[in-house]
């Protein structure tokens, strides 16, 4: 019987033979990540097993990148804690300050994810390294401080959905836009507990930091991992930046899918999830009149240099509407230095943008771009539940960096052709 | 083991930032964390329950961020046990984890009201409304998971058997 990309990868990884969905299963993990939030409690549980060194020093990666810049003393506390753990365990992949971008931009760009990996990290965002060919899920804290002790994690082995994606993109329609586009179609539990394999020409035609941000909200539709298979451009991508073998797998023409959707990208315009859920997808040209206090560019989903160029595309000449913060934030310091270099940094800043350092900060309320009670925020980021943002009582409406950058001049939810004549 | 409480009850797609707010993660000590439980989705939450009570609700509870802070500010809020349609997946596996009980049942999810006292048999898997005297059945837990909640979360069942 023919396997998925998903199937092929566990079985690489585990001892199990013959396995089928629903199974539990153990693995060996190639690479287990943890941030400044959730590290922590990995620590204390990897502190009470009593072990004193980490299994696999070289397949752990810590990234402080959700509060930080430290935001308060507290977050500060938390940061030096891991901190303090990194540096007396040597842990060569650790990412503080000038070094740390949000980690699934970072890890990436540093070659830290290949394909044919199985990744686990405390982090929801995990999916993200699905567009590498990787098997990526997010994992509580506690899973990680096990595949500290023992470089190994349990699995329930996930049934795969197939989604097709035919057709050609519109003009300004992105990775982000079909994303929004297929959870506002199977809703936020619509791929629970399974695995999202995404393919068609116009997966293919995509750039890779668009598949980034696709399988970057794998999770808000509730899947386990959102699997784009390895092509010629992830390679070019992949090939200099590796320092490991890796392998890259392909679905079986007889594997076995518990459904498969296609829709037809043609028609697919530029997409905004209203509040509260990001499954409250809707073409941005039926958006209505939303005035908006604050547009925020970046995150682990849309804070990749495309996206910046994306942005700059729009906002060049223009100015951010009065009375509205437009917040940029390169995803990791290269991401920064290339934006620096194409002169995108100077057409945010003369259009009134702010430019922030790479941080998580905002996308999860944090710090750095919190807004008010009765706000309305647009951003280029994942979640747009209840107080995600800031106040309980302000929203957060989701798009690409495309629709982000028209409504950061206009001051209302915008499609870029109002704005790009 | 037996869990009895009040049933607190909430709707579907409870996002783990209702249950634990993101401006509360720079610490990860239960006595603080605690003190804001569901407080994005009922601000009084944090004052009304007592130790015991359980949560019901509906589909895809935990949705969202992998933050473990979710389970532990419930866990240490007093809640028993949470019954909900269907768990999303992150925070289902935190929950055995870590220890905290979770039971899923469709039936028991739609019947059960806010006030009503529940009591639920952790080995049979049998939910009682006490008050209105209704019975269900949740979906029985896959052997390994038991396994994780009598050895007391997935640290100790490493510690016990020196391997997962």
């Amino acid at each position: 019987m023919g396997m998925t990309i998903a199937e092929k990868i566990l079985a690489a990884h585990t001892q199990t033979a013959g396995f089928q969905p629903g199974d539990i299963i153990k693995v060996d993990v190639d690479v287990a990540l943890a941030n400044d939030i959730t590290a922590p409690i990995a620590i204390q549980e990897f502190r009470k097993s009593g072990q004193a060194r980490i299994a696999h020093p070289d397949r752990v990666v810590f990234v402080l990148d959700h509060f930080t810049p430290t935001k308060d003393i507290a977050s500060a506390n938390q940061c030096k804690y891991v901190r303090d753990f990194a540096l007396e365990q040597e842990m060569e992949h650790f990412f503080d300050g000038g070094e740390a971008g949000v980690e699934h931009a970072l890890l990436p760009e540093k070659g830290l994810v290949l394909p044919g990996d199985l990744v686990i990290g405390a982090d929801s965002h995990t999916c993200t390294y699905g567009a590498l060919g990787a098997f990526a899920t997010g994992v509580g804290s506690t899973d990680l401080a096990a595949a500290m002790v023992t470089g190994q994690a349990w699995m329930k082995v996930p049934s795969t959905r197939k989604f097709v994606f035919k057709g050609v993109l519109g003009p300004w329609v992105g990775g982000k836009d079909l994303i929004l586009y297929l959870i506002g179609k199977i809703g936020v539990d619509g791929a629970l507990y399974r695995v999202m394999e995404m393919e068609g020409p116009a997966i293919s035609a995509l750039p890779l930091s668009d598949r980034l941000s696709m399988s970057n909200m794998a999770i808000e539709a509730g899947g386990k991992a959102g699997i784009i298979a390895a092509d010629a451009k992830t390679l070019d991508y992949v090939k200099p930046r590796a320092t490991r073998p890796y392998t890259v797998y392909q679905s079986d023409p007889d594997a076995v899918y518990e459904s498969v959707t296609t829709f037809d990208c043609t028609d697919i315009e530029p997409q905004v999830a209203f509040p509260h859920l990001p499954e409250n997808a809707r073409p941005v040209s039926q958006a209505g009149d939303v005035r908006l206090d604050q547009v925020v560019i970046g995150s682990c989903t849309n804070g990749r240099i495309e996206d910046l160029q994306v942005a700059a595309r729009i906002i060049r000449g223009q100015k951010v509407a009065k009375g509205l913060r437009c917040l940029i934030l390169p995803a990791t310091p290269s991401v920064f230095r290339q934006a620096s270099r194409e002169g995108l940094i100077d057409i945010f800043l003369d259009a009134g943008a702010i430019v922030g350092p790479p941080t998580c900060g905002p996308c999860l309320g944090g710090h750095m771009g919190i807004l008010a009670k009765g706000e309305k925020g647009l951003a280029t980021t994942n979640r747009n539940f209840v107080g995600r943002m800031g106040d309980p009582a302000s929203e957060v409406y989701l798009c690409g960096p495309a629709v982000a950058a028209a409504s950061a001049v206009t001051g209302r939810i915008s499609a870029p052709q109002e704005v790009v004549k | 083991m037996i869990f009895k409480g009040k049933a607190y009850t909430f709707g579907s797609d409870v996002d783990t930032d209702a249950i634990i707010p993101a401006r509360y993660l720079s610490t990860s000590d239960p006595d603080v964390l605690k003190l804001h439980c569901m407080e994005d989705a009922d601000p009084e939450f944090p004052n009304k329950v007592k130790p015991g009570d359980i949560i019901v609700a509906g589909k895809n509870f935990g949705c969202g961020s992998s933050r473990e802070h979710a389970p532990i500010a419930i866990k240490a809020a007093g809640v028993g046990c949470v019954i909900a349609s269907s768990f999303a997946r992150i925070f289902f596996r935190n929950s055995f984890n870590m220890g905290l009980p979770i039971f899923e049942s469709d039936e028991a999810s739609g019947a059960i009201r806010g006030g009503d006292m529940v009591e639920v048999d952790a080995d049979s898997g049998v939910i009682r409304n006490l008050t209105t005297g209704a019975r269900f059945q949740a979906k029985p837990i896959p052997s390994f998971m038991q396994e994780l909640i009598a050895d007391g979360g997935l640290m100790e069942h490493i510690r016990k058997r020196g391997s997962i």
